[in-house]
């Protein structure tokens, strides 16, 4: 199963304060043991919400607002993507993860939905639709 | 408690294969190895729950299971001293007494999950037999479970494991990584086992049993592994970079009713862009190592044209037939002749690929090959040569012992009359 694991912001990683050499140094070698293991698909750090953009939604409109944005714990200042037996596997890498910020810090794991979660929400017209689309591409 | 057994059973599973290969490097013996890396899980569920869990669970591991390794030695060698006393060898306390296993672990082996891994898919052992064994010590699956997705029987598949392990102790084997001539030598043994294992998941139709996808992410992750613990290997990008295009395309390549849907066929838009996106970072990985000709590497060059193209109209088929061209010199075989002429009518019309049959329709292995049939059939068809191509659907149709394809084929002959 597939999990994204989310570093979440803190008051330093807001401010743009970049990681100590120690810190770097732990976490390239964190992230040597998640490549060996086989587990690591992707993964990313993230600049400050004061370089980022929301677009909100209301019915038809759209309005665009720019960084920073308040809510600092809820922010995510990195992520990564890995391919994991289950969540407790999950679990257990993320405990030995280095504590990403210089302060108290969270991570969050999500599971990401599956192919399998989705083919019981497979509708018999849904499927219906996948395959006149099939066709529709394969008379191009 | 029971949640503390629980977490204590994940660590366990994530350092299950760096334990045994740490012990197999000490007792040169896999049951044993396995045994004492299970007496570690016993001891660690006893003393873990109320001391909590050591900040390095792994070192912790190993340090019980050598102990115990070491007591057993010291046991075995005081009994030895006795038998020798009443004329029995000494020697069968083994080479490697307590101080053995010190410098042993002093010397630098290589990564101990890979000598598990080379050990695992050692050449002297039939392939079925490192498959199992390999399913077995690095993937950590039941015998059950192997079993069940190689429709085997559980007997049959225990005793394989058994035999493999009898063969690598009275080899010798030391769970070593080996280097350079020697490494060049058996890499090929371990790719050719996570490719077995990928394939055996990935050709069987969806659905069949719910081990099948398991099976074949197993694959994936040995091929990461591998690629993780040999990033300089060409080879194992090539490798790596093939499972990861082929399997971006997994959930596109069967209808809701689990009939197959042919590639140029297939919903682009349900290719999983993060695999394809890793398949080609590995490809280009192994291409600037220099394996840009080697086997995996050219099959994944081939998956990734398909990839990069965003509509079947797009594919770029004069790469394929030329990416054909060079597998056909690193790989040569009677199915990739015939995907050739498949690649070469696509790239420059139905006549070319005709041509090219002509030099490989008389091979035995060809010669009841239904695909090889819908194929000459297709480029009849495509020709023109109606009367012609049906014949050729329709022999392909006798021959194929699928009914969906049998259909399939069937409607095509009957096309060639409208």
């Amino acid at each position: 199963m597939r999990v994204m694991v989310l570093v979440k912001a803190t008051k330093d990683s807001e401010a743009g304060l970049m990681p100590s050499t120690e810190l770097l140094e732990a976490m390239g070698k964190f992230n040597e043991e998640l490549v060996k293991a086989g587990i690591m698909l992707a993964g990313d750090g993230l600049k400050p919400s004061s370089r980022g953009k929301r677009v909100a939604f209301d019915g038809p409109a759209r309005t665009v607002i720019d960084g920073p944005f308040a809510e600092t714990h809820e922010l995510v200042a990195g992520f990564w993507i890995w391919d994991v037996k289950d969540m407790d596997e999950a679990v257990e890498w993320v405990r030995r993860c280095p504590n990403p910020m210089p302060g108290p810090s969270e991570i969050e794991i999500r599971p990401l939905y599956e192919m399998a979660d989705f083919a019981e929400a497979l509708t018999p017209e849904l499927a219906d639709l996948h395959d006149r689309t099939r066709q529709q591409s394969a008379g191009r | 408690m029971t949640e503390a057994r629980h977490a204590i059973e994940t660590v366990f599973r994530i350092e299950r294969v760096r334990l045994i290969g740490s012990l197999a490097r000490l007792v040169r013996d896999l049951d044993q190895a396995e045994e004492l890396a299970q007496d570690a899980l016993v001891a660690a569920l006893a003393e873990w729950p109320e001391r909590g869990i050591p900040e390095r669970p792994g070192a912790w591991l190993l340090a019980t299971a050598r102990r115990r390794a070491i007591d057993g030695f010291r046991r075995r060698r005081m009994l030895a001293r006795r038998h020798a006393e009443i004329g029995w060898d000494l020697r069968l306390a083994g080479e490697a007494g307590p101080e053995g296993i010190e410098a042993a672990l002093d010397d630098d082996l290589g990564d101990e999950r890979l000598g598990l891994i080379f050990a695992a898919c050692h050449p002297l052992l039939p392939p079925e037999a490192r498959v199992a064994l390999t399913l077995r010590l690095i993937g950590g699956l039941t015998v059950d479970e192997i079993a069940r997705a190689f429709l085997a029987t559980e007997a049959a598949i225990a005793q394989r494991i058994v035999r493999a392990k009898r063969l690598l102790g009275r080899a010798g084997i030391r769970y070593e990584v080996p280097r350079g001539a020697e490494r060049e030598e058996r890499l090929p043994s371990v790719l050719e086992v996570i490719y077995l294992i990928f394939n055996e998941s990935y050709a069987a139709s969806a659905g069949e049993d719910l081990i099948r996808p398991a099976l074949c992410a197993e694959a994936r992750r040995l091929g990461r592994i591998l690629s993780g613990l040999l990033p300089d290997e060409p080879e194992v990008c090539g490798l790596l970079a093939l499972m990861e295009l082929q399997a971006s395309r997994l959930a596109a390549r069967t209808a809701p009713d689990g009939a197959p849907v042919p590639l140029t066929e297939q919903n682009r838009a349900r290719w999983d862009r993060l695999l394809i996106r890793r398949g080609l970072a590995a490809l280009e990985r192994a291409e600037a190592l220099g394996g840009a000709d080697g086997p995996y590497a050219l099959q994944a060059a081939l998956a990734a044209c398909h990839a990069r193209a965003a509509r079947a109209e797009e594919t770029d088929w004069r790469r394929i037939a030329a990416l054909y061209d060079r597998l056909r010199e690193s790989m040569p075989s009677p199915v990739v002749e015939l995907n050739r002429a498949i690649a070469h009518s696509m790239a420059f019309g139905p006549e070319a690929g005709l041509a090219l049959l002509e030099g490989i329709e008389r091979t035995p292995a060809l010669r009841a090959y239904a695909p090889l049939r819908a194929a000459k059939g297709d480029f009849l068809f495509r020709a023109g040569r109606l009367a012609e191509a049906r014949i050729w659907f329709d022999e392909a149709a006798d021959l194929s012992r699928n009914a969906r394809e049998k259909a399939f084929l069937r409607k095509r002959a009957a096309d060639c009359c409208g």
